[in-house]
């Protein structure tokens, strides 16, 4: 069992887990494949890897021992019959595996096992205790708990006592299980068979199978857990890459609509868009669906959101399937959207591939990976719609359903961009996966008086009130502006429909302004005419004064 | 003669008795490997020495290694099966596995029989 690296600030992770009753596994620290075997391989027993030439076996044979020794502290020894120690250390380096450094600090020892057919001449009995001696010796020398074979094929092309290989066989693997080490053997892909020389029939408890296919000039990478003892494990077959880092997996989600759900809201990026969601944006975790014709400013919007994220401190990945990162940096900056600046900073990562590359099982796996490396709050995919590109075994829909699911698990928020082919602004696709999806955006160009002017629409956001009208927007220098809606007598107005009921209403609030000004001053005139006609009676009503008073004045006297 | 070769166990070596133009003979340096005394190595070893003495007497040299007690030998030496007879002299090296019972296979392995088309 493991115990802390004494000196180690954090203690290592434990290999060997026992997950309910049955057999304990050894984790292999390879990405998805502990899932898919609920823990790993059978600890203490062997595993039987077989699979044609050049799919992949002794680099997961090899991953094992190295993740083993770099991720769980168990050192490991690589028993090879085909490659020498130099070739396997050379393969890998480019995986980012330094396994010379390992060798040195002791915790990975090789021994190349060269058997040639012709150097030897067999004379009588003999057993293959040579081949103890050396495994005991090594795996003591680092006290190893991870042992590969590969391959055993070798043993049986150099030697040709079928029936003392057969028993020394099951010898080996006996000493092995005594020994509590946890092994993986290769074998060659038979004709019908698993094996050509028929491992299997000693290395049953636990079978991969690998395969490498190429279809229509994709080439796909599958495994498949053939066989586990004691274990349910995922029965299907899983895509795998080969990447930077080795080998990641392709679990599928278990596709149970147990997620957790927040209640905490994102924006949008766009203030007016988020009074249109509930007033406050979409929901953490959920997923978005932004769907419209060429060139109707879903990407703009996509920038808008990836911004919004970066800004508030979350990190964005942003999976770019039709631009490239400078490019789309270019065109944001143009609309007023600062997206070098997070690259900068490290919550931006946009990752630009053309959709043709892979098949669509390794785009899920890719993707899986990153998300796995970032550790993403919130993921960008820009744009779905090309993806279909020459899909055999999985239809987009799939994927997506696959993809979100496993978006969701992650409690990421999750933007889809979706290009509707012709005038419609939404398609099949989108049909299929609207029951998954929380919220869905429609940009749609609307045709009216001659012209199309950009609008936008919210067909539906789970879980809150949401804003029906059908908005208008420009794609200014400062990126996305929802216009004030108008509403004419026949309907909302856009484009210079709009504008001319803006100017017709501005002509009237002027008429309106000059009319109240003439109202004014006719009264101002009448009131000036009567205040003269006041004055005027006044001065008779004073003259008349004075005349009494003087008539009063020559009487008296 | 009989010479030491360092660490091995003294008693493990054998060599017939000197010949008297050694120069221009051929010295047959052998090996045997073997993993402890079993049975197939003691049968090993009474063979190999019948057939040196049949065929090369006085002109050979033989070194019992066993890996038990020196396992790093194993790996260096590369020996898978046991026992393992290595012909160091005359080169080249060759390699002949088995309790060397049978005679006629040994002898083409140690190329002083050629062998049967």
């Amino acid at each position: 069992m493991n115990d802390a690296v004494p000196g180690a600030a954090v203690p290592l992770p434990q290999a060997t887990t026992a997950p309910g009753p049955g057999l304990p596994k050894t984790a292999t620290g390879i990405s998805g494949l502990d899932e898919i075997t609920f823990g790993g391989l059978p600890h203490g027993r062997p595993t039987l890897v077989c699979g044609s030439a050049g799919c992949g076996k002794t680099l997961l044979a090899m991953e094992f021992l190295v993740r083993g020794a770099m991720q769980f502290d168990e050192p490991g020894v690589y028993v090879t019959f085909e490659e020498s120690e130099e070739e396997l250390a050379q393969n890998v380096r480019s995986l980012g595996f330094d396994v010379e450094a390992l060798v040195q600090r002791g915790k990975l020892a090789f021994d190349y096992v060269h058997i040639d057919r012709r150097e030897i001449e067999e004379t009588g009995e003999y057993d293959l205790e040579g081949l103890f001696v050396r495994m005991g010796l090594a795996i003591d020398s680092i006290g190893a708990k991870r042992v590969v074979l590969d391959t055993m094929e070798s043993l049986f092309d150099g030697f040709s006592d079928m029936a003392l290989l057969r028993s020394e066989l099951r010898r080996l693997f006996r000493w092995l299980k005594d020994r509590n080490v946890t092994v993986v053997v290769t074998g060659e892909r038979g004709d019908g068979t698993l094996t050509r020389q028929g491992l299997e029939e000693y290395v049953s408890d636990c079978v991969i199978l690998l395969d490498h296919r190429v279809d229509e000039q994709l080439s796909t990478r599958r495994l498949r857990v053939v066989k586990y003892r004691g274990t349910s494990h995922g029965t299907n077959e899983y895509p795998f890459l080969i990447g930077e880092h080795g080998i990641s997996v392709l679990p599928v989600t278990s596709l149970g609509l147990s997620h957790h759900v927040s209640d905490e809201r994102v924006s949008s990026g766009i203030p007016r868009l988020d009074a249109m969601l509930g007033g406050a944006g979409y929901f953490r975790g959920s997923s978005i669906l932004v769907s419209g014709t060429a060139g109707s400013g879903k990407s703009t919007m996509a920038a808008h959101f990836a911004d919004a994220a970066c800004r508030r401190g979350d990190r964005c990945l942003y999976l770019a399937f039709e631009e490239s990162r400078d490019q789309i940096v270019r065109n944001m900056r143009s609309v007023g959207i600062d997206l070098s600046r997070h690259l900068d900073s490290g919550h931006l990562l946009i990752e630009a591939a053309r959709p043709s590359l892979h098949g669509l099982e390794m785009h899920l796996a890719q993707i899986h990976r990153l998300v796995g490396e970032l550790a993403p709050q919130v993921v960008v995919i820009d744009p779905i719609s090309n993806l279909g590109y020459a899909s055999q075994m999985m239809d987009l829909s799939a994927m997506l359903l696959r993809l979100i699911d496993f978006l969701k698990s992650k409690g990421i928020t999750a933007m889809f961009v979706n290009l509707a082919a012709g005038g419609k602004p939404f398609d099949a696709t989108e049909a299929g996966v609207s029951s998954l999806i929380d919220a869905w955006l429609v940009l749609r160009e609307i045709e009216a008086g001659g012209e199309r002017n950009r609008t936008l629409y919210v067909i539906k956001s789970r879980g809150m009130q949401h804003s029906n009208q059908i908005r208008e927007f420009l794609i200014t220098a400062n990126g996305i502006d929802l216009l004030d809606v108008y509403a004419g007598p026949g309907g909302v107005l856009t484009g210079s429909l709009r504008a001319s009921q803006q100017a017709r209403e501005k002509a009237a609030a002027v008429s309106r302004e000059r009319e109240q000004q003439r109202r004014k001053r006719e009264l101002a005139a009448r009131c000036a005419v009567l205040q003269a006609q006041m004055d005027a009676l006044r001065q008779e009503a004073s003259m008349l004064d004075a005349e009494i008073s003087a008539e009063w004045n020559e009487s008296a006297l | 003669m009989s010479t030491n070769k360092g660490n091995h166990h003294p008693a493990a070596q054998e060599s017939g008795a000197a010949a008297p133009n050694g120069a221009t003979e051929q010295l047959w340096e052998l090996r045997l490997y073997t993993a402890g005394q079993t049975p197939k190595s003691v049968l090993a070893f009474n063979n190999l020495k019948r057939i040196c003495e049949e065929y090369m007497p006085g002109r050979y040299e033989i070194e019992v290694i066993d890996l038990l007690r020196n396992p790093r030998l194993a790996k260096e030496d590369q020996i898978v099966a046991i026992p393992t007879l290595v012909r160091k002299l005359p080169q080249p090296l060759r390699k002949i596995i088995g309790d060397l019972s049978d005679t006629e296979r040994t002898l083409v392995g140690l190329q002083l029989r050629p062998r049967n088309p």
